[in-house]
Order: structure tokens, then C-alpha cells, then sequence
């Protein structure tokens, strides 16, 4: 996943792919904009152990040297992470 | 190059024998049947090096044949009718995907009533799905098309999968003499295929997107932009065929004495034999009548038809099919033709051969004589008008 990509908006037809094939995180159509609250993780308790990883169905969250990270760009806020986590390391918080 | 005697079935067989795919997956379907069973006897004999897989249904055959080209295989299918529609999902997906898979369809009519015989409403009924559309007359033909469907479908310019449309029995059951190209000739016209839009281990990519409403258009464009292009990638391949076999075809439509004729008559595949027989009778009567059969009816000839249409009288469109509640869709195509190029003439709609009945000399002739009367009017051969 290449982050950057997402923000490579194509505004001409020739930088529209001509199959429906390109690099990963190209094209990207962000979609999280119905979540009420949002996971946010505490490093400090994140043992990396990755229940949350495994265990979100969109897929959001990611390894990052031993703990995780969440991309916000595509979480829905079902909360599913802060069930899993045994650690107390994730908390809903309500957004603004 | 060797002398066979082969059905139309058969021949396409060893035309795609000859373009060796690397994936062939299809289930039976009368009049479809013989074509994947020839196949599979000649991967059985290992005359032809390919993955034959037997599935369980069409919407699965075509799958599969996605499957395959999406990791950069050659593919092959092949159905009829309602194997047909029980794909028609997976046609967009192949279409939109841009992969080049070829595909046999024996023209059957589609139920109900049940009917096994020919007549071409089940691809007509799918001309919108992005798929290229070429229509066979005869068997030599269907050999040929076989033979160049892949370098037309695989042309950089279009990477657009193609369905071969030959009429049931009529075509893929009756035998010709056919001529069948030497393996090393092939090779020569076919080279393998090469893409970029594959999976790839070694160029990770996303395959198969989902594209919101802000490109959905841009895409849809290229794919249709991919299939205009596919003329003169038609012109190219027939260019290229004719230098290697000596068999030169006509493009998007083949002219029999439309040129100069007064009346004529627009048709597609097998039937298109008998009318040509007929127009030779009415030449010799020194009537000018003439034949354009249409070869493609995607990309669609509006030049082509336009430029035959100039000079004539009236014309009539011969179709095996009916879109219900309106008319024939080839017609429908041609009037369009006709508007665009600011042409008003008379054009007439005769539907026939539905559910394989027999088109006789005798009612092509009629379809000459009632355009002599330069009418527009939709007509069932046998039936009639509509409703009086």
C-alpha cells in the first residue's frame, strides 16, 4: 500500500488506466465518512500482538514495527479492535 | 496447407487449434457441443497443448476463461442460447476487464418455447455487453475467424474479448471443404500473447477495480473507444492473413453488387449464401440487386452501410431475431446508420428463421420484390405485419 498514491487524483483520460488494472492504492475512493466513533490505539499498551489486525473486517489496520497503525481513510468505527484487544490499548472516541 | 472436410464446428476447432490457447473451459451445449469436444480430443492426443477444464456450468466457463487471461493466458469458450445468457454477468466483467478471451457461439434461439435451432437472438440480445461481434457464413470462414479473432482481441489498441457467432446446424453442423493452414503458418500470423494486464508477482497491481462515479465514464469510454479501434485492427489482421494463406477478407462487411444496386438487401451469416444465389438470378434478369452482409455487428459498419445505402433505392434488413415490442435490432442499427449519415430511404425489416425455421429462395425473393414497392414496414417472413 502506497498511501501516497491516494492523493494522485486523475483529471485527464490519458492518466486513467486503460485496463481495469493499476498499482495498489491508486484511484482511490475514500469511505469512511459514516463513523460515529473511532478507535484510537495507545502505544504505550499495544504490545503487538495483533487481535485488532486480524480480526477488522475492512482491513484497515496495519503492522508498523512491533505495534499497529489504523487508516482512518477507510475505518468504519464498528469497534470490533477494542473487543478484540485484551491489552485495554484501544478506545472509542466520538467524533467531532 | 491440407484439404478437410469439416463442419463448422469442427473447422473452428482447428482454427483455435492453430491460435493455441492455454486455457480452454466450456460446458456442453447442443449446437455448441462438437466444437469443445473436437477440442478436448485433440488436448486428449496432444495436438494441442492446453489446460481443458470441464465445469459445471457457463457462467462458471466464462469465469474461468477470466481467470485465466487475468494471469496472462490465452483463453478459450465457447456456449449457445441459453449458455449464453446464463453467462451474460460474466460478459461485462470480461469486457470491463479488458480481457481478450475468444468465444464461440453457435446461434440458437432462446426459450420459451424451447427450441434448439438456430436463429441469432441470443448474441443479438448481448450486443451491448462490450464484447466484439463477428458473424460467420460459412466454415471456411469460421477457420479463418478463429484464427485472426485473437489478433484482433489482443491488439494493443483494443484488449477486447470476441464472440464468433456461427448459425446453429445451418452452419456448425453442415460439412464444407475447407482449407486448414499449416501450424508453422499460423505461428507466423499469431504471435504469443503478451500483456501487462495481468496478476504478476513481480508488478503487484490491482486487478478487477470498483471505480466510483467520478472515473466510472473515463473507463467506460476507454472501453468503448477500445472496440472502435478494433476496425482497423480488423483491417490490419485480414491485411496480414491474406499475405500468409492468400485468403483476402472484407472488413466489417462484405459487398455482393450493393455498389450499384437499387434493392438492397442487409444481412448476416449463413443466410447471406442463399441470397447472394438469389441476387445472381436477378443480375442475370439484368434487375440490379445486391447483397451487404454484415460481418461485425460490433464494432458496428455505419460507413460501410451508408456508403451502399447512397446510391440505392431501398434496402431491407434480413435478421433472425426480434426485439419485442419494436423490431429487429439489426435493423434498428442500420436505420441509425442511415440517420446519422443523412440518408432517408426507404428501409424495410424482414424477420425470419426464428427458432431454425427455413428462409426459402422463394421469400428472399418476395424481400426483392416488396422493396421495389420502397416502403418502410417490419414484417414476419411467413406471418406478416403487425397487428392490423
Amino acid at each position: 500500500m502506497k498511501p501516497y498514491l491516494r492523493d494522485k487524483v486523475p483529471t485527464t483520460l490519458s492518466e486513467i488506466p486503460d485496463h481495469t488494472a493499476y498499482e495498489a492504492g491508486y484511484l482511490v475512493t475514500k469511505n469512511a465518512g459514516w463513523r460515529n466513533i473511532r478507535p484510537v490505539i495507545n502505544l504505550e499498551k499495544c504490545v503487538g500482538c495483533l487481535q485488532c489486525y486480524l480480526y477488522c473486517p475492512d482491513g484497515v489496520i496495519s503492522k508498523e514495527e512491533n505495534k499497529v497503525r489504523l487508516d482512518y481513510d477507510f475505518c468504519k468505527g464498528c469497534g470490533i479492535c477494542k473487543k478484540m484487544c485484551h491489552f485495554d490499548a484501544i478506545q472509542m472516541e466520538v467524533e467531532k | 496447407m491440407a484439404k478437410e472436410f469439416l463442419s463448422g464446428n469442427e473447422a473452428f476447432a482447428y482454427g483455435i487449434r492453430l491460435a493455441r490457447p492455454q486455457v480452454i473451459s466450456a460446458y456442453p451445449i447442443t449446437p455448441q457441443t462438437i466444437v469443445v469436444e473436437k477440442l478436448s480430443e485433440m488436448v486428449e492426443d496432444s495436438s494441442l497443448q492446453a489446460e481443458f477444464i470441464h465445469v459445471e456450468s457457463e457462467h462458471s466457463a466464462l469465469s474461468c476463461a477470466i481467470g485465466a487471461s487475468a494471469v496472462g493466458a490465452r483463453a478459450f469458450t465457447a456456449t449457445s442460447s441459453q449458455g449464453l445468457l446464463y453467462m451474460a454477468e460474466c460478459l461485462t466483467y470480461a469486457a470491463g476487464g479488458r480481457f481478450p478471451i475468444v468465444m464461440m457461439n453457435a446461434n440458437r434461439s432462446t426459450a420459451l418455447p424451447w427450441n434448439i435451432y438456430g436463429d441469432q437472438r441470443d448474441s443479438l440480445s448481448l450486443l451491448d455487453c462490450g464484447w466484439i461481434q463477428a458473424y460467420a457464413e460459412n466454415a471456411q470462414e469460421s477457420l479463418d475467424l478463429a484464427l485472426m479473432s485473437y489478433y484482433i482481441a489482443e491488439h494493443k489498441k483494443v484488449s477486447t474479448p470476441f464472440m464468433a457467432n456461427l448459425d446453429g446446424f445451418v452452419l456448425t453442423h453442415t460439412y464444407e471443404v475447407v482449407e486448414v493452414p499449416e501450424a508453422k503458418q499460423a505461428d507466423l500470423f499469431l504471435k504469443p500473447y503478451v500483456t501487462e494486464n495481468k496478476l504478476d508477482l513481480s508488478y503487484p497491481k490491482n486487478l478487477a477495480f470498483s471505480v466510483g462515479p467520478d472515473h466510472n465514464t473515463a473507463f467506460k469510454f476507454k472501453e468503448h473507444l477500445g472496440i472502435l479501434r478494433a476496425k482497423e485492427a480488423i483491417d490490419e489482421a485480414e491485411h496480414k492473413f491474406n499475405e500468409i494463406f492468400g485468403r483476402q477478407y472484407t472488413g466489417l462487411t462484405e459487398s455482393y453488387h450493393a455498389d450499384d444496386a437499387d434493392y438492397i438487401i442487409i444481412t448476416l451469416g449463413s443466410i447471406a449464401g442463399l441470397v447472394r444465389e438469389t441476387v445472381d438470378k436477378y443480375r442475370e434478369k439484368g434487375e440490379k440487386v445486391g447483397l451487404l452482409r454484415i460481418r461485425y455487428m460490433r464494432p458496428f459498419p455505419n460507413e460501410e452501410i451508408a456508403a451502399v445505402a447512397r446510391n440505392a433505392k431501398a434496402i431491407g434488413i434480413l435478421e433472425k431475431d426480434i426485439s419485442f415490442g419494436n423490431e429487429g435490432t439489426v435493423y434498428t442499427n442500420v436505420n441509425s446508420a442511415l440517420q446519422k449519415a443523412g440518408l432517408s430511404i426507404p428501409s424495410s425489416n424482414f424477420i425470419g428463421g426464428l427458432g431454425g425455421r427455413n428462409i426459402s429462395e422463394h421469400e428472399i425473393e418476395s424481400i426483392f420484390e416488396e422493396l421495389k414497392n420502397e416502403k418502410s414496414t417490419v414484417s414476419f417472413l411467413g406471418i406478416g405485419g403487425g397487428e392490423e
